[in-house]
């Protein structure tokens, strides 16, 4: 995780659902290379063919609300997306996006003060994001040091990987 | 860590203070939760990489350990076939022996409740979100993607925040014709997709304890949809006969202190308590039905399916009220019994023959329509009525299809009328 991320930003609105991130019919896709065709399609479909890697996301309220699927943040993490940026989260993306290892930040009046193309330059410590155009901020509560560590980690698969490596190690003789 | 102050716990901070061995937890607090039932349906094939990633040899507790299809049952496409044999060449090298395969297949949740896989006290973690459906066990059940659930299954365990409670306290009577389903879109109507978001809604009162364990499933399933963690309904004796014979593992029965604290409280009085439809597109756009109704909305498909409303009372319900009756012209009628179990009831109690003799289609059992994915699809601009959760652009199909969330009644009166109908007239 980088302390400072920044990038080009889309914009879009408050209560984008899964469906609208990757809709129910690519669902049997595996692979997040065919699936980051289709990130969007619903909610924002020029966003995948414009895309470049680095950009950050910036929505409104319960982004990623509805079904629990995984392929959501995958297909963004395939397309290379910086970060995602919310006045507010479902809890399942906001889980499933951190254990992948994509920087997630809930700031309260966030969308606001960005508009589709501007640049945007979130401090992941210090708890601050900045529109680089306009010099408009705001603050967000840093991630708990759980979250952090598991996001510095490179996600929930490093990290489990780290302690069962551990664990082997702890349990075979020295002899 | 000792108590902030003298308050007591909800009834989701006694099941993750026990999940995770410690006195008391508050909310905010992150715990390491051990988790008493792990599911995962068909988003499970995507846990088998990171599983192996992991560097993971054996499942923590194959006991523990559900596997439930119900996407696209019987596969209906060739990445859907690729999902189950992921799924059923994992179960075979890890030993799992808890794998519902197709013939004895049903929605994941419908099959976790009907088997008696959660009770009381459990803290159960599943790859869908409708999981919260079996906090009317009076257990913590949460929905979480298939990378947490490979850490899951290597380590019996997960980090969850503790979630904050919003109590529902439901009163009065549910009037004729008048369900649970109608009650769950009033609670949703009041606290919104948002607003229950990383919390626990606890649900209480004289009005559910009245509650049959169906009708307190789809409550707690539509929990979902405002955004919750859970939903949970204290355990009583219809709790206790319903696991009677099914529990798979000890329950540990937990209660809400009396003086627990609560970040909101929600009063709803059923006493005259239309019934409710939640209107495109959100699943909180909800309206009292006969409102909706005096608007003539016409429908092209009606479905009676999903976790949320295909137990064998909905299927009853439905099938007396369409006895000897016709689906209207030009509307699909699709029912999807909400397990293959309901489906054989369903066939011996003789209600198949009563829908298909009115002209609609009875499906084995599968999600099928209500997440857009198999049968039943929707064209642009096409309506439909529908007994399931969500009605989200893009749900059933065409982005610009409009689906109408209703109770099971209302659902089949859609059918019959051939349009978005208040039903009580018909009972």
């Amino acid at each position: 995780m980088k302390e400072i991320i920044e990038g080009r930003v889309w914009t879009l609105g408050k209560d984008v659902d899964t469906d609208g991130i990757i809709s129910g019919k690519y669902l049997t896709i595996i692979d997040p290379e065919e699936l980051k065709k289709h990130v969007f399609e619903i909610a924002l479909p020029e966003f995948a063919a414009g895309a470049r890697p680095g950009d950050i996301i910036v929505a409104d309220e319960n982004f990623g609300c509805g079904s629990s699927r995984e392929h959501a943040p995958q297909a963004m993490r395939a397309i290379g997306v910086g970060a995602v940026v919310a006045d507010s989260f479902a809890r399942i993306f906001f889980r499933n996006a951190i254990n992948l290892g994509v920087p997630t930040v809930e700031a309260r009046g966030v969308r606001a003060i960005f508009e589709q193309g501007d640049t945007a330059r979130i401090e992941m410590r210090a708890g601050r994001i900045t529109n680089v155009r306009t010099g408009q901020s705001v603050p967000f509560p840093p991630l708990p040091p759980h979250l952090l560590k598991l996001l510095e980690a490179g996600g929930l698969v490093e990290q489990v990987r780290a302690e069962l490596a551990a664990r082997k190690a702890a349990s075979t003789p020295t002899t | 860590m000792s108590p902030a102050n003298g308050h007591g716990q909800t009834l989701a901070e006694k099941v993750l203070a026990r999940a995770s061995g410690a006195e008391r937890v508050v909310p905010g607090e992150i715990i390491e939760g051990n988790v008493d039932l792990a599911m995962m349906h068909e988003q499970g094939a995507q846990t088998v990489g990171p599983f192996h990633q992991m560097g993971a040899e054996k499942v923590w507790d194959p006991e523990r350990v559900v596997i439930a299809i119900d996407h696209w049952v019987p596969a209906s496409t060739e990445g859907a076939a690729i999902l189950h044999r992921i799924l059923r060449k994992f179960a075979a090298e890890t030993n799992l022996p808890h794998f519902y395969d197709v013939g004895r297949h049903g929605i994941c949740h419908q099959i976790l409740a009907e088997n008696g896989w959660v009770v009381p006290g459990d803290l159960a973690v599943g790859t869908d979100s409708h999981t919260n459906m079996l906090g009317a066990m009076g257990a913590v059940a949460t929905g979480i993607g298939p990378t947490e659930m490979a850490a899951v299954l290597a380590l019996g365990r997960l980090w969850l925040k503790v979630p904050s409670t919003i109590q529902v306290r439901v009163h009065g009577e549910l009037g004729k014709g008048v369900t649970a389903k109608d009650l769950v879109l009033r609670v949703l109507g009041e606290i919104k997709t948002t607003g229950a978001t990383y919390k626990s809604v606890e649900y209480t009162g004289p009005a559910i304890a009245a509650l049959s364990m169906p009708e307190r499933f789809t409550i707690c399933n539509m929990t979902t949809e405002m955004g919750a963690k859970c939903g949970v309904v204290a355990p009583d004796e219809k709790t206790f006969d319903y696991l009677a014979k099914i529990a798979k593992h000890p329950m540990h029965p937990l209660y809400a202190d009396a003086d627990a604290e609560y970040e909101r409280v929600v009063d709803i009085d059923l006493d005259g308590m239309p019934p409710m439809v939640a209107c495109p597109y959100s699943p909180d756009n909800v309206r009292p039905l006969p409102e909706v109704a005096a608007e003539h909305i016409k429908v092209d498909q009606v479905f009676l399916g999903s976790c949320t409303n295909a137990r064998i009372e909905d299927i009853r319900e439905g099938a007396a009220l369409i006895k000897g009756l016709q689906v209207a012209k030009g509307v699909r009628f699709i029912v999807s019994p909400a397990s293959t179990k309901i489906y054989d009831q369903c066939l011996k109690e003789g209600l198949i023959q009563i829908f298909t003799d009115a002209g609609a289609v009875f499906t084995n059992s599968s999600c099928n329509a209500c997440f857009g994915g198999n049968q039943g699809l929707l064209a642009p601009d096409e309506v439909c009525a529908s007994s399931s959760n969500r009605n989200f652009p893009g749900r059933m199909g065409a982005k610009e299809a409009r689906i109408y969330l209703l109770s099971p009644a209302a659902t089949v009166a859609a059918a019959i009328r051939g349009e978005v109908t208040d039903h009580r007239d018909m009972l």
